[in-house]
Formats: C-alpha cells, sequence, structure tokens
C-alpha cells in the first residue's frame, strides 16, 4: 500500500510540476492516439454502417472478422507493421519506422475493428427500429445512414471512446513501430515499460497515474459534451 | 455536429502533421538497453548535439535485435557489446567497419542470503560452477542480448549446461536487463548484468554484488555504420560524424565524465580506428 | 390547392400476400374513391397493417396488382402513420422537418406543429413526448409530405378519449384539405365519427365494401354483423 500511496503522491508531484519532458511525452501520446481514433472513425462508421444496412455475400462472415479483430494482439500488430514499413519491407521506402506517423497506423490497426465492429452493432440495432419510418418518410440509403450515424452518437460516442481506450493504453505495437526514442517516438504507456525495466517502479506508477488522469479527464469531457448535446437536441 | 466535424478535421490534420522527422539531420542509432537504461544517451547526446546539431534517436533493444534492425537497413550507426556477433556483422558486409568505444563490466548479482555462498569471489567461472552445483535460482535474459551472450560464455567455459537447470533453478525469461533484475529481486535470484544498469538500477531489495573484477567480466562496446552499400537510406556522414565523435578525445571524455552518485558506469578505450 | 390527385383512385386488383409461407391476404380487391375518408374495419390479425403497408408501398404484394390513380405506388405522394410512430432522437421540430424537402422545412415545420397545437413542445426531445403528443408529432410530420393519400393505421390504439380527440380533430382538419384518408380501426365509434365508406377485412379477405351507412345498418355478412356485436374477435 505505502508503495501505491508514493506513486501516487509522485503522480501529482509530476502533474504539477509542469516538466517539459513529462508534456511533451503526454502531448505526443495525446497526438499518436486521437490521430489513430479520428483515422479508425472515419474510416469505421462508414465501413460498420456498410456492415449493418449492406446485404451481400460474405457479409456475416467480414462481421465475424471484424468482431474476433477487436481482440489482436497489439505485438503481433506491431510486429507486422514493423516488417512492413522495415527499410527491408515492402513499405520501407517511405521511410516511417520508428516515426510517430508508424505508432499512428499501428494503433489504427488497432481500434478501426473496434470502431467497426461496435457501431456495425449499434447502427444494426438502431436501423431495426428505424428502418420502415425512414422508407415511409421518403429517405433513400444515403440519407438514412447520415440519419442513423446522427440519431446514433451519443452510443457511437460511446464506441469511439472505447477506441480511444484501447489506443492510450496500448504498449506493445507503438514499442516495436516507434523504437522508444527519447523526445520522439516516447509515450506515456512506453515511458511506463521503459521506467518498469529500470526498476524505477514508482516512477512507473507515478506516470501510470498521470496517463490514467488524461484518460479520465478525455471520458469526462466526452461525458459533459454528451450531456450538453442530449440537453439540447433531445435523445 | 459542426463541433464534431471540426474535432474530425483537427485530429486528422494532426495525423497528417505528426512531423515524420523532427529535423532533417538526424540519426537513428540501434543501441542495447544497457546503454539506454543507464542513462548514458541522456548525458552524451545534447553534448553530441551542441556541436553538431545532428539529432540522435536512440532505438534501444537487446544486442542481437539491435544488430538485426541494422541489417535490415532500419537504423544508420548500430551501437552494441557482443564482439563476436559485430564481427560477423561487419564480415558480413552489414557494417563498414566496427570501432571500440568503451567498456564497463559484468557483475554477478544475487541475494544477501547468498545461497550458493559465493560472495566476495572474483572468479566467475568458479562462481556459475557453485551456482549450478547448489541449483541456486538464476534468472537468464535467454533474448541474444550482449549480456545473455557473455553469460552463455561463461557457462560454456564452466563447462556446465544451463539447458539442464531449465524448468528448476535456470529461469530464461527472454526480455531486457531490467526485467531481468526486477525478475531476481522478486523472487532472490542469481542474474548476471551489466554495472551500468545494476548501478541506475532503483528496485534492488534485496539484491547485491556478489562477483565483480574478474578479467573475464569485461564488457566491450563497438559501434558500426550500416553499410550504405546494402541500404542507400543510411546517412552515411551524420552516421560517421557520430562515430567519429564517439571515439575522439572529446567524446571519450564526455563518455567518462558520465557518473551516477560520484560511480563512473563506463570507461573510453577508444584506438580511434577500425577494430578489424 | 393542388394539380387534382392523379394517386386516386387506388385500385387493388386480386391482391394476394404472403410472409414466411403464412397467407396474410387473399384475392384482395378493393377500389378506393377520392371523397370522405375510408375506414378499414375489422378484427385483430385481419390484415389491416399489411393492407395500409401495401397500399403506402413499403411493401410489394405477392401477387395481384396495385394501381395508384395513373403513377407508381410510392411513399412519395402517400404517407402513413403507424400505430407506434418511431420517433428520431430529436426535437419534436426536428422530426417533422424531417420528411420535408427543401430549404424552407423548419418554416413549414412550424407551421404544421402550430396546426397540431404543439408548437410549444417544439424543440423538446419527441420522444420525451406523451403518446397523444408523439401521435399529433406523427401526423403532422406524414401532413408535411403533402401525401395525396394518408394511411392511419390504428392512430389512437392506445390513447385516452382526450388525445383520441385531438387526433380525430387533426385528421378531420387534413381531409378537408383534400387529402384523402384511408384509416385502419377496431374502434366502432370512431369509424361512424368519421367514414365516408367502410371496407370490412376478416382474416385476409375483405367481405364488404360499402358506404359507412349501409355497413353499420345493415351489414352484408354475418361477419361483419358479429363484428357490430362485438362478437367477432380474431
Amino acid at each position: 500500500m505505502h508503495d501505491l500511496s508514493h506513486a501516487f503522491s509522485l503522480a501529482l508531484q509530476l502533474a504539477a510540476s509542469g516538466d517539459p519532458g513529462l508534456w511533451q511525452i503526454v502531448g505526443l501520446s495525446l497526438q499518436v492516439t486521437l490521430s489513430a481514433v479520428a483515422i479508425s472513425t472515419l474510416l469505421g462508421l462508414p465501413v460498420g454502417a456498410l456492415l449493418a444496412l449492406g446485404r451481400f455475400p460474405g457479409r456475416n462472415a467480414l462481421i465475424v472478422i471484424f468482431n474476433a479483430a477487436m481482440g489482436l494482439p497489439p505485438v503481433v500488430v506491431g510486429l507486422v507493421v514493423y516488417l512492413l514499413l522495415s527499410r527491408s519491407g515492402p513499405l520501407g521506402e517511405f521511410g516511417i519506422l520508428f516515426t510517430p506517423k508508424a505508432m499512428v497506423i499501428a494503433q489504427s490497426i488497432l481500434v478501426f475493428p473496434i470502431v467497426t465492429a461496435l457501431s456495425r452493432q449499434v447502427i444494426e440495432d438502431l436501423w431495426a427500429e428505424y428502418s420502415e419510418q425512414l422508407r415511409s418518410l421518403g429517405s433513400n440509403a444515403a440519407k438514412s445512414i447520415g440519419t442513423l450515424l446522427w440519431d446514433g452518437r451519443f452510443s457511437l460516442v460511446t464506441v469511439v471512446l472505447a477506441g480511444f481506450g484501447r489506443a492510450a493504453a496500448e504498449v506493445g505495437a507503438i514499442i516495436i513501430v516507434g523504437g522508444n526514442i527519447d523526445g520522439f517516438t516516447r509515450t506515456m504507456t512506453t515511458a511506463i515499460a521503459l521506467e518498469t525495466s529500470k526498476g524505477d517502479l514508482a516512477l512507473a506508477l507515478g506516470l501510470g497515474f498521470v496517463l490514467l488522469m488524461i484518460v479520465v479527464l478525455v471520458n469526462g469531457a466526452a461525458w459533459i459534451a454528451r450531456r450538453a448535446g442530449e440537453r439540447l437536441a433531445g435523445a | 455536429m459542426r463541433l464534431l466535424r471540426l474535432a474530425l478535421a483537427f485530429t486528422a490534420i494532426l495525423a497528417v502533421t505528426v512531423p515524420a522527422s523532427a529535423q532533417d539531420k538526424s540519426i537513428i542509432v540501434a543501441s542495447t538497453t544497457s546503454t539506454e537504461n543507464s542513462g548514458l544517451f541522456k548525458y552524451l547526446l545534447p553534448i553530441f548535439k551542441e556541436k553538431t546539431g545532428i539529432d540522435v534517436k536512440v532505438v534501444a533493444l537487446g544486442t542481437g535485435q539491435a544488430l538485426d534492425v541494422g541489417r535490415r537497413g532500419d537504423a544508420d550507426v548500430v551501437f552494441v557489446h557482443a564482439k563476436p556477433l559485430e564481427e560477423k556483422f561487419v564480415a558480413d558486409g552489414e557494417g563498414v567497419a566496427r570501432y571500440e568505444v568503451m567498456y564497463n563490466d559484468f557483475v554477478v548479482i544475487g541475494p544477501k542470503s547468498d545461497p550458493a555462498k559465493i560472495a566476495g569471489s572474483k572468479d566467475v567461472l568458479e562462481a556459475f560452477k557453485k551456482i549450478a552445483a547448489a541449483k541456486a535460482s538464476f534468472i537468464s535474459r535467454g533474448d541474444k542480448s550482449g549480456t545473455h551472450v557473455a553469460e552463455l560464455k561463461y557457462w560454456k567455459e564452466a563447462d556446465i549446461d544451463p539447458e539442464t537447470g531449465k524448468g528448476s533453478w535456470y529461469k530464461e525469461i527472454g526480455q531486457g536487463m531490467g526485467a531481468a533484475l526486477n525478475t531476481a529481486s522478486s523472487s532472490n535470484s542469481y542474474v548476471l548484468s551489466d554495472r551500468g544498469t545494476w548501478i541506475s538500477f532503483k528496485n534492488r531489495g534485496d539484491l547485491k554484488i556478489v562477483v565483480e573484477g574478474d578479467k573475464r567480466l569485461f564488457n566491450q562496446y563497438g559501434v558500426m555504420l550500416v553499410n550504405p552499400v546494402k541500404h542507400p537510406n543510411v546517412k552515411k556522414e551524420l552516421g560517421q560524424t557520430f562515430i567519429d565523435w564517439l571515439v575522439s578525445p572529446e567524446g571519450q571524455k564526455a563518455i567518462a565524465n558520465y557518473k551516477i552518485d560520484g560511480e563512473q558506469l563506463f570507461f573510453p578505450n577508444a584506438t580511434g580506428k577500425p577494430s578489424t | 390547392m393542388r394539380a387534382p390527385t392523379t394517386s386516386l383512385p387506388l385500385v387493388l386488383d386480386r391482391v394476394g400476400f404472403s410472409a414466411g409461407g403464412v397467407e396474410i391476404l387473399h384475392d384482395l380487391s378493393l377500389r378506393i374513391e377520392p371523397g370522405a375518408p375510408t375506414i378499414i374495419l375489422g378484427p385483430n390479425g385481419a390484415g389491416k397493417s399489411v393492407l395500409l403497408r401495401l397500399c403506402h408501398g413499403l411493401l410489394s404484394p405477392s401477387g395481384g396488382s396495385i394501381r395508384a390513380g395513373n403513377v407508381a405506388v410510392s411513399t412519395e405522394r402517400t404517407a402513413l402513420v403507424f400505430q407506434r410512430p418511431v420517433m428520431l432522437r430529436r426535437s419534436v421540430l426536428a422530426n417533422v422537418a424531417y420528411g420535408i424537402v427543401g430549404k424552407h422545412a423548419r418554416g413549414r415545420a412550424s407551421a404544421l406543429l402550430e396546426r397540431v397545437g404543439l408548437s410549444h413542445l417544439a424543440r423538446r426531445p419527441a420522444r420525451k413526448l406523451s403518446g397523444g403528443e408523439q401521435q399529433r408529432v406523427a401526423l403532422a410530420r406524414a401532413w408535411g409530405r403533402n401525401p395525396e393519400i394518408l394511411f392511419l393505421d390504428e392512430p389512437t390504439a392506445s390513447l385516452d378519449p382526450a388525445a383520441t380527440r385531438a387526433v380525430e380533430d387533426i385528421v378531420g382538419e387534413i381531409a378537408a384539405q383534400g387529402v384523402k384518408i384511408v384509416m385502419a380501426t377496431h374502434d366502432l365509434g370512431q369509424a361512424r365519427r368519421l367514414a365516408g365508406d367502410v371496407a370490412f377485412l376478416h382474416k385476409g379477405r375483405l367481405l364488404e365494401h360499402t358506404p359507412a351507412a349501409t355497413f353499420f345498418d345493415a351489414p352484408r355478412t354475418p361477419q361483419a354483423a358479429a363484428f357490430l356485436r362485438g362478437e367477432l374477435l380474431t
């Protein structure tokens, strides 16, 4: 218990210190994670909607694949992306291994199936309720998808937050493709892994608490936005 | 909706503008966890950058992995500590030339209770024999790192096959130095460590140095430029500038000056010429 | 108000409909003319809801044909108010505006809300409204579609008398605008109040289609007579 309380007070000191090194790491973590979540959302919502509403051969197989891909092992994804981006790999010429871009790519691969699979479920449930009414009101496919995304927005925010949680907590993939380079690709989670390996468990835990605080802040902001939105738009 | 769109657009832009490289003048150095974890790079690199303006990005891995990153052309410079592997790297044409930079030494770490009764010994082979005879718990890196390679060499010279102890007293964890020390600390085991990592390691628990000072524990670090003929993307001028600086009197002095609690971690011994 | 309607008369010729191997409508021929509201009467399970969905274009017949005047049967020219209308997760105003095409959708929606007496709730979340209020939102929303025919599927089935009265008043007002009303109900009182003619459905077959007065005073089939006495439950 003493270790934990020590780590917690260390976390508060870290957060209060305004240490530029820490904020640089926090900033990069958010940048990488939010970029990956944004990309996954932009791709995952339309694909989720397509899977929810579309009727085509192989649809059920795709749904199963996306559901399963929510559990992709980060280390495996990291390794595959590493081999793809390596100078000796097929995408080596772009030279983005060991850069934040590589980390965004790896995390997008992890988050995209989560956003797709969960939004597919949300949209499919809503479609079951809405489909006849929307057709009666003359809504075509494109307008219906827009309607479902908009009317499902509060559930979909939760979907996106699930993706954010996965990305924010992830270390296995980004440490491989980012290289955990000090001041360049070091994020909260890779810094925690590093401090653990240096035996500085208190600092590692302290950083962990700081990460938790950030995740709570992001979720809190989303919650407030959701409540305000519900009150204004009425859901 | 407008806000949401704005947020999406904003993050999308971030994704595009995440810097591919903070500066053009930068190199990637594949190195070992021991040099990174000991804090040496945090000390050296700002001095080097001040002088040359070159950003050095260190990817810290086990020696085997670091050499592999070099072999794939993903680093410009490899800075590791496993002489036989390094020589093979150069002989295979993966690296241009090997320069010796510095050394530190390995130490055998063990619990204060010392079940194998080896504390104070200066003979690492004798100590390893006693550990095996006592079937005292031993943590091996098991990750093809420089430290792991050295450890296997000592077992061989002591004429012991640690494989026979697998599943009982000999435990391969397949992780970095820090993880090995953490495991040893929590299970009161013996472990071979480089001195630098040990000095900067904080979670010691009941561990202490039990064997040190054997000449065989000498741990040489070498640095190599990845072969730009094989990998045209290698920044050979910038990489060579870094290597030249490391082996220059100025770089050597900087290495000697790095201390934790007054204790010097690495001892420069560059000749300034390729070693092979 | 509008160019002469073209969706009328609505002519069903030997229409059959089955789903999952169950025959729901059988060999049904019916001609719906412009004029006073047509009331579809019949016990539960008679096929009233399916008949309305076929006429609205949400379902296609398995057999026979439906012709709407000289145009295709379509959700563009007709509107349907469901027994339990789905309120979108939006404001009352946005729900009404949803089905209206064009720039002035919100302005028109406001005017429609005024006419159904819900202006004061325009900004409220539609799903938080009472059943009667939701039904009036659905009427305004359907009205906004500018239908030539308005189908209503038991719109007052779960409402109290006051709410029922409000809905009937609005239906009357829509009818007065020249919109043909086709309403399914099993509420005999409502049928008497609104009907111009009555189509009586039983077990997927059309048993009678007569002027309202004829139906209520002198039903021709024993089933209709039993229904009027309250003795025909399915």
